[in-house]
This record gives structure tokens, sequence and C-alpha cells, in this order.
């Protein structure tokens, strides 16, 4: 049963009508970066062809505009993550700057040496380096939750971890090498339990289903507005609102602060407080009108279509020969990573490139992830909101002839 | 179905990363020394015996993708007997072969390492073929450590 018109929305996004090597395009690297709609690339050009100049600052037209609808995006944001207010929408580069901010800013006031990080073994690595780091500032010690050959937490070894010495969970909720997604709800009620603040990494999971940071009740929820079918360089960090408050900045500089003298500065409120400098304001009014085209066509509307394609994908994938799934978890989002024998996966992405087919072929920042399962990459093919059964066909078929080629 | 890859994969690359040359550990050997591309995982071990300056065994283990097994396993036959400079010049020539700008391809001193000649159309593939000769670059400057491609 479909429940989009892939068709139409495929008309939406001009780069799907590009030919690669003189074929139609078939992206499947959405777990990668996703592609933009005109909708997005047209607010950015409206914007700097009518509405732009700095916010926040100029009593003059422009700036009232652009500050309109740079804030207007933030509400955007607020709602469709259904946060309890903007104050709690900081906008930062991407996911990674959303970790590293907490780790150096809540981390550092509240981590201290002997206290305990519990992640898990599937992060990406953004969110395993800003917590080494911390750790080797403060001497806090990371403590990494198991996971099992389905590429699923091992949820008794993770809950074993939480101790008195826990001072923070910071997990991913769809792992972007595995495609598994985390019971994060279990996670954050045993981690509540013993009073530890949690972080969810949602750069995965937020383009493919509903996210309500109230109803998860999550401490920070991090993502990248490029995974979201957004412009890239921005993300966002949601924080509640007691935390962020009782958090130091992060960075100092312009639109941070409330009044500087050289004996003292006093620190803008929440959101302000954590943006410093000129924000990347085009980036940010091309993320509220990814949110707008998401939200029309509705969050659980995509995450069924990608179910749909996902199952069909894995279906057909079993069904080959010397094809090894990477991440066979039950609860799984729209990712395929796979090896075939013998053959390596860059040998992989550049013949499928050959027929138009992007898949990505590597670590996927997740080298803890290879190392466990005993490959050093894999190829990935990532599905979106926009792509097809065809193209999944035209996948397949791609794999069987390359497979045939070596031989 | 993949004819336009046909210069990039020469049925030689198949045929070294099916049946690589010189894929063994070198019990007694001079020098040792990793090579690794983060980028894609790409990790060998080469293995020279020495005569004074002259090269004359080689051997490799490791694993990674059909350009690079290929690209090593040639490069294990080809400097065999060869002194350091002509290796290193060889090198030169390698690295001219795979990232020049120059059409014409220097065929008489690269000999059969022109079917590796293809990256050059594949930029993202470059490393791959080159990561064997920066591997032999290391270990005939005699440094002991991993290198890196990156």
């Amino acid at each position: 049963m479909t429940h989009i018109d892939v068709q139409k929305i495929r008309q939406d996004f001009p780069i799907l009508g590009e030919k690669i090597r003189g074929k139609d395009l078939v992206y499947l690297d959405n777990a990668a970066t996703c592609q933009k709609p005109q909708a997005v690339i047209d607010s950015i050009v409206h914007l700097y062809s009518h509405d732009y100049a700095n916010v926040h600052r100029g009593v003059h037209t422009l700036s009232v505009r652009s500050t309109d609808k740079f804030e207007g995006a933030r509400t955007k944001v607020k709602n469709f993550i259904n946060a309890a207010s903007e104050k709690e929408i900081i906008f930062v580069r991407g996911a990674t700057e959303a970790i590293n901010l907490v780790a150096q800013s809540y981390g550092k006031a509240n981590i201290k040496a002997g206290d305990e990080i519990v992640i898990t073994a599937m992060e990406h690595h953004s969110n395993i380096v800003p917590w080494q780091m911390l750790c080797e500032q403060t001497g806090a010690v990371l403590k990494v939750a198991p996971i099992n050959l389905h590429g699923e937490l091992i949820y008794d070894e993770f809950e074993k971890l939480l101790s008195d010495k826990t001072k923070l969970v910071s997990v991913v909720h769809m792992s972007n090498a595995l495609g598994t997604i985390n019971p994060v709800e279990k996670i954050i009620a045993a981690a509540h339990a013993k009073n530890i603040p949690v972080l969810l990494d949602g750069a995965q999971a937020i383009p493919h289903m509903t996210v309500d940071v109230q109803k998860l009740d999550c401490d920070f929820y991090v993502f990248s507005g490029h995974k979201l079918y957004g412009p890239a360089g921005i993300g966002v960090l949601y924080g509640k609102q007691a935390l962020l408050e009782a958090m130091p900045p992060y960075q100092g500089g312009g639109d941070m602060i409330r009044k500087v003298t050289f004996e003292e500065t006093e620190y803008n409120a929440l959101p302000y407080k954590f943006e410093a400098g000129t924000p990347s304001i085009a980036d940010v009014v091309g993320l509220g009108a990814a949110i707008d085209y998401l939200s029309a066509i509705g969050m659980d509307n995509i995450a069924a279509h990608e179910a749909e394609l996902l199952a069909y994908a894995t279906e057909k994938a079993r069904k080959i020969k010397g094809l090894r799934i990477i991440g066979e978890a039950e609860h799984k989002g729209a990712i395929l990573s796979f090896v075939l024998d013998k053959i390596h996966p860059h040998d992989i992405g550049t013949m499928l490139d050959s027929l138009g087919i992007a898949v990505r072929a590597g670590h996927h920042c997740a080298m803890p992830v290879m190392d466990f399962f005993k490959v050093p990459a894999t190829a990935r093919a990532s599905f979106a909101l926009y792509n097809t059964k065809n193209e999944i066909d035209v996948l397949m078929k791609g794999i069987e002839s390359l497979i045939e080629v070596f031989g | 179905m993949f004819d336009e890859l046909r210069d990039l994969y020469q049925e030689v690359i198949f045929d070294h990363n099916r049946n690589p040359r010189n894929f063994r550990v070198m019990e007694n050997a001079d020098r040792q020394v990793e090579g690794f591309n983060p980028l894609c995982g790409d990790r060998l071990t080469l293995f020279l015996k020495m005569d004074g300056d002259v090269i004359v065994d080689a051997s490799f283990q490791g694993s990674g993708c059909a350009i690079s097994t290929a690209s090593v396993s040639l490069m294990t036959e080809i400097i065999k007997g060869k002194t350091e400079a002509e290796a290193e010049e060889l090198f030169k020539q390698f690295h001219e072969m795979t990232t020049g700008k120059d059409e014409q391809i220097n065929l008489e001193a690269v000999g059969k390492l022109a079917v590796l000649a293809g990256v050059r159309e594949y930029p993202a593939r470059v490393k791959c073929a080159t990561l064997a000769w920066h591997t032999l670059d290391a270990a005939l400057k005699n440094e002991q450590k991993s290198i890196s491609t990156e």
C-alpha cells in the first residue's frame, strides 16, 4: 500500500532528473545526506533576493523581515519535534557541533574525574570523540554498551552500566551504519530512574519518523538539517530549558551577550546564549522550509513508505548469493548495509556508480562497528521518501551483474 | 553492463585480485612497512628483502579493493631485481600516470603497470592504486612505521 504519491514527490526534487554517466540517477546515499526539494532551494533564493539582512540587530525593515523568518523557522523546529518552548531550540552547525556543545558546556560543568559517560557500540564517531575529548580533559571514563550480531543493543548489558558514577547517557536514536532503531524510551526511563540525563543523537532518526521530545522525555536531542532535506551547515540542539539555563555558554561573541564591559559580561537569555556570532540565516530559513515540506506530507506517511522500501530491498537482497546484510535488527530504519563475498565495497561503489546508482562505500564514520562485524567497510543503500521499488530493482540487478563480472 | 568501466577494471586487474602474486609473509624481511587507507579501510603490509641497494624479494599481506590488491600485486612483481633508485623512479612514473595531466602514458617506463592508468579518470580511486607505492616509498626510506594515504 502506497501512502504517498512518490512520482509527484520526485517532481519536487530537481536533482533527481540528473543523468549520471548517461544513466538515470538512482540516489541511495540518503543516510549521508538527502537531496533538497525545490521549496527549500526557493526559500533560500527568496531570502537572499528579497529579505536578507542580519538578524536581531537593526531596526531597518530588512533586518526585521530577516529576523521574522529566522525566528519563524525556530518555531517550526519547535513544533516539529514538539519542544515546550523556542528557548529550547539552539541553532548549531549540525548534530556534531550540538554534541560537542553539550560535552564542552554541560559536560565540563557537571562531569568530573571518575564519573562515567555511557554510549553504545554502534555510535557514529561524532558521538564517541567529543566524549573521549571530555574524558581526557576531566578524567571521566567512557563506558560502551555492547551490541549483538544483529546489530542490536544488548539492553541488559546497557542497564548494568548505569550506576551512581554515570553522569550522562548519550546514545544514537537510529544507527547510520546498521539502521538499528534503539529502544530509546526504555533507555531514557532506566537512566532517569537513576537521575541520569540522556542525549539522543537523532541525526539519522529525524528524517524517518515522528520525533516528540516531550513524549520521549529525552534531555537533549540533536540533529542535522542536511539529513532532513534541508541545507547543510545547520543543525539543532534541543535541550530541556532548565538544563540549558544552568549550562555555561559554549562560545563567546556577538548575539550571546546582553551587556559587555571590559570588566564583565552578562550573557543573553536562551536560546541566544548559545548562538554566538551571525548565524547561518538562510540555512535556518531553508530548514524551516524543509520542515514545512515534510509536515505537509506527514512523517508517519514517510515512515510507512520507507518501511515498505526497506522490506522490499531486504527480501531481494537476501536472495542474492554471496550477499551478507550487516545490521538485521528487528527495529530498523531504511538502511541496507551489506558486503559481498570477495568484492570490496569500494569496487561495489564504483561499479554501481557507472550504472547511475549512488551508494556509500566505506566505514560510515563508525569504525568500531566495522571492527565488530570484522569487515573493513560496507556498501550502504539508504532510502528516502522519494525512492521507489523500481530503483531498488535497478540496484539489485546492478549487484547481481557486478558479482558476475568479478566472477 | 559495465562497458565504460573497462578502462578501470581490465582483465589483468581481476586476475591479480583473484590470484594476488607474492601474497605471503616474508619471515626474514629486511624492511616491513604497513600502509593504510583510512577512507576505505585498505590495509597492507609490505615486506622487502634487500641485497645492498637491490630489492631481491618483495611480498605483501593485507586486504583491500580490487584496484589496491592488483596494484600491490603488480608492484611486488615489477620491483624485484630493481635498485632503490630504479624503484623510486618507477614510483615517480606511476604517480605521474595515475595523477598527471599528461595525456600520454610513458609505456616504456611503466610497462605492465599501464593497466592501472584508468584510475586517473576516477579521482576517488587514485589512492587505492597509489597506496602500495607510498608504502614502498616509506620502506625504501627505511621508515619502519605505518603510513597512511590521508
